[in-house]
């Protein structure tokens, strides 16, 4: 269901707004109306929904809207047309009392620069918005602790923010937005501001406590590694236009237009790029079938190792030619012959990390399941061959159906 | 052609003496009135006694330094005979630095807030501080006669300023991040005011009330020409009469005055501050 549904928005920053935004929708372009009009139109007529519960993250390059965008939102902002349906209610046109609800209780924010207020302790901060609703002291500092608690800030309730690293202040900055409980957190650069090494924790973290609390987080940034890390689903924007909405995959391997490609085209695919991205469907037997049946899949299809699976498609070994002739010689079973000391990846691990694994060994690699179900296997070339820009479409294909349920790891 | 602002000037005068005047008269007693109390309240105590408790005091804010000086300064001024006109000149600061603040914070709150009202403000800013205290002096006067209150009128006007000013400058320094926080949060705009803006400028806002103090007592030699009782008057008596030692002993009254006063704020400013870190 979702959660936020934005239709139509527009922001034209200049003194006539209004009268620009009637230009804009006669067809004037953005150019004209920036040197005409003295009119900048920061979003041009934006829709799209959020899922409650996703991670909605709105990426584009400096001057692009969206930071424009994600105040509209909560109305840091006024639009200068568009509706922005939060559930059954339209926040554009809410007076300033139930606005002032809405973002009470409702939308959270985190800021690039943290913006903590360095008059207050780590604990008043966090109960910021609890005590401008009137929350008694004793109430707001347990939910404040709590809210600290989830982000590992326990202990350190009494400094301020001055003393604590980036890192920590962001923390700060994301317990005081959940510490009210909201529904929705817009989070507006909110890692931009860390090294690289925090920021990957922090990345971490967020997905971690989404899962925990199921917040619908709308994320805005302008590193792609980053969207592609922590969103569900991304929209990216150029000029103000909204350019394209879809999942990481959708993103990477059917970008909607040049622009999109060429924003994507930089990225580091080792890091994005998973298993389940680049496994192919395996060669399989079953346990219970004869070394001869193995034989014959193999020279069928024509390769020299099979995987060898339960009933349950759990993964059990792997039998080479080799050994499946010379237990057809013997009258072994499949199940003395083959090997079960086998290389075995989960589906969501980046291709950087299969590296290592798949230089050192000669078999192919098995991607299961948590449960042992056997997913798909990657062959030595695949790697590499996903590096150089080959995804095979029927992995892609399939994994869109296959890997789904588990999103939520597949990270 | 001769343009004839002077004139206009001395008829506004006459008019707002007129009929203005049962209000001077309020204002007059109100501010003699307080003045007086503050300063009998002072001198209550014998003076000994009185510096024993401000050296007290400053161990309280400061530190063993500031108490020191303290301790030392005053007994230099109450050893140089100057102790009960430095009473009445400690009472005059005090006074026009408290209207200066009830007036000067809220309307630096607002010129922070209001780019309009900030555009007005200025000049007449300017103009209150280089318009030589004199001409204003002889107004003053008029409203409220001879003695402390023209006084502190006079030193309000000239030391108020500075606290317009840097409240304003305290004001619109806050960062934006933090104001769209703080109505991200759903403050109210009072909310706003007291939780956020003005913790953030006080101690841009503390300096411009020290600054505010340092002029105010600035004025006290000017002030007792027109009857003001003080340190200001010894000084003024001593130069007309060219009493050079005297002139120079009253003088360093007010010097060591202005010192203690002044370390005296700017400790317990920073004793807020230190407060606030260290909990």
């Amino acid at each position: 269901m979702s959660i936020i549904n934005v239709n139509g928005v527009t922001k034209i920053f200049g003194t006539q707004e209004q009268r620009a935004f009637t230009l804009l929708q006669q067809g004037w372009s953005r150019e004209r109306l920036a040197k005409e009009k003295q009119a900048t139109v920061a979003v041009n007529q934006v829709s799209f929904s959020v899922e409650e519960g996703e991670i909605f993250v709105i990426m584009g390059l400096s001057g692009s809207g969206k930071s424009t965008l994600v105040r509209m939102l909560n109305r840091l902002i006024e639009p200068t047309a568009g509706e922005i349906w939060l559930k059954d209610r339209d926040i554009s046109k809410l007076n300033d009392v139930d606005l002032r609800q809405v973002r009470r209780k409702t939308i959270g924010m985190v800021f690039q620069k943290f913006a903590l207020f360095p008059h207050r302790t780590v604990l008043e901060n966090a109960a910021y918005g609890l005590e401008i609703q009137g929350m008694p002291k004793d109430e707001r500092y347990k939910k404040a602790s709590e809210a600290l608690g989830l982000v590992g800030l326990n202990g350190w309730e009494d400094k301020y923010p001055d003393e604590l690293s980036g890192g920590m202040q962001q923390r700060v900055g994301l317990a005081r937005a959940l510490a009210n409980d909201p529904d929705v957190l817009l989070m507006d650069e909110a890692f931009s501001a860390l090294d690289p090494l925090i920021r990957r924790d922090m990345q971490d973290e967020l997905i971690a406590l989404q899962q925990k609390m199921h917040k619908t987080i709308i994320f805005i940034t302008h590193d792609l590694d980053e969207a592609l890390r922590i969103g569900d689903r991304i929209a990216l924007l150029k000029d103000g236009n909204l350019v394209q909405i879809g999942t990481p995959e959708q993103m990477l391997m059917e970008p909607a237009d040049e622009y999109v490609e060429r924003f994507v085209e930089g990225v580091d695919l080792s890091k994005v790029l998973t298993a389940a991205h680049i496994m192919r469907r395996p060669e399989t037997v079953s346990l219970d079938r004869g070394p001869r049946v193995a034989l014959q899949l193999m020279r069928d299809i024509g390769i020299s190792t099979l995987f060898v699976v339960g009933k349950d498609k759990s993964l059990q070994g792997v039998v080479t030619a080799e050994q499946a002739s010379e237990a057809a010689r013997s009258g072994q079973s499949l199940q003395d012959v083959m090997t079960t000391d086998i290389p075995v990846v989960s589906p969501d691990i980046v291709l950087n990390d299969l590296f290592a694994l798949s230089g050192e060994v000669k078999l192919p690699i098995a991607v299961v399941d948590p449960d042992g179900k056997l997913l798909g296997a990657i062959v030595r070339g695949a790697i590499l061959g996903a590096l150089a820009g080959n995804v095979p479409n029927g992995a892609i294909a399939e994994e869109t159906e296959g890997v789904k349920p588990d999103a939520a790891q597949h990270r | 052609m001769r343009l004839n602002i002077g004139e206009w000037v001395e008829q506004g005068v006459d008019w707002l003496a007129t009929y203005a005047d049962g209000f001077f008269q309020v204002m007059s007693t109100g501010i003699e009135g307080s003045v007086d109390g503050i300063s009998g309240l002072f001198l209550w105590p014998p003076a000994y006694v009185f510096i024993i408790i401000l050296t007290l005091l400053a161990f309280w804010v400061g530190r063993w330094s500031l108490s020191l000086l303290t301790l030392i300064g005053l007994f230099i001024i109450e050893a140089l005979g100057y102790w009960e006109p430095t009473m009445n000149t400690l009472a005059l600061v005090i006074i026009s630095t408290l209207l200066s603040v009830i007036i000067g914070i809220p309307l630096g709150i607002a010129c922070g807030k209001m780019d309009r009202l900030s555009s007005i403000v200025r000049p007449l800013l300017d103009f209150m501080q280089t318009m030589p205290a004199f001409v204003y002096l002889l107004p003053a006067v008029t409203f409220f006669g001879l003695g402390i209150v023209p006084g502190v009128i006079a030193s309000v006007i000239f030391a108020v300023p500075p606290t317009i000013r840097l409240t304003e400058l305290g004001i619109r320094q806050v960062p934006h991040d933090m104001m769209e926080a703080a109505s991200a949060f759903g403050s109210t705009s009072m909310q706003t005011l007291w939780k956020v803006q003005l913790p953030v400028a006080m101690p841009t806002l503390m300096a411009g009330v020290n600054q505010t103090i340092m002029l105010s007592l600035s004025m006290v030699v000017i002030a007792s020409m027109i009857g003001a009782q003080g340190i200001g008057a010894e000084v003024y008596r001593a130069v007309t009469q060219l009493k050079i030692g005297q002139g120079f002993e009253a003088g360093l009254a007010v010097v060591l005055l202005a010192i203690i006063i002044d370390r005296f704020s700017q400790h317990s400013l920073k004793k807020r501050n230190t407060q606030k870190q260290g909990a």
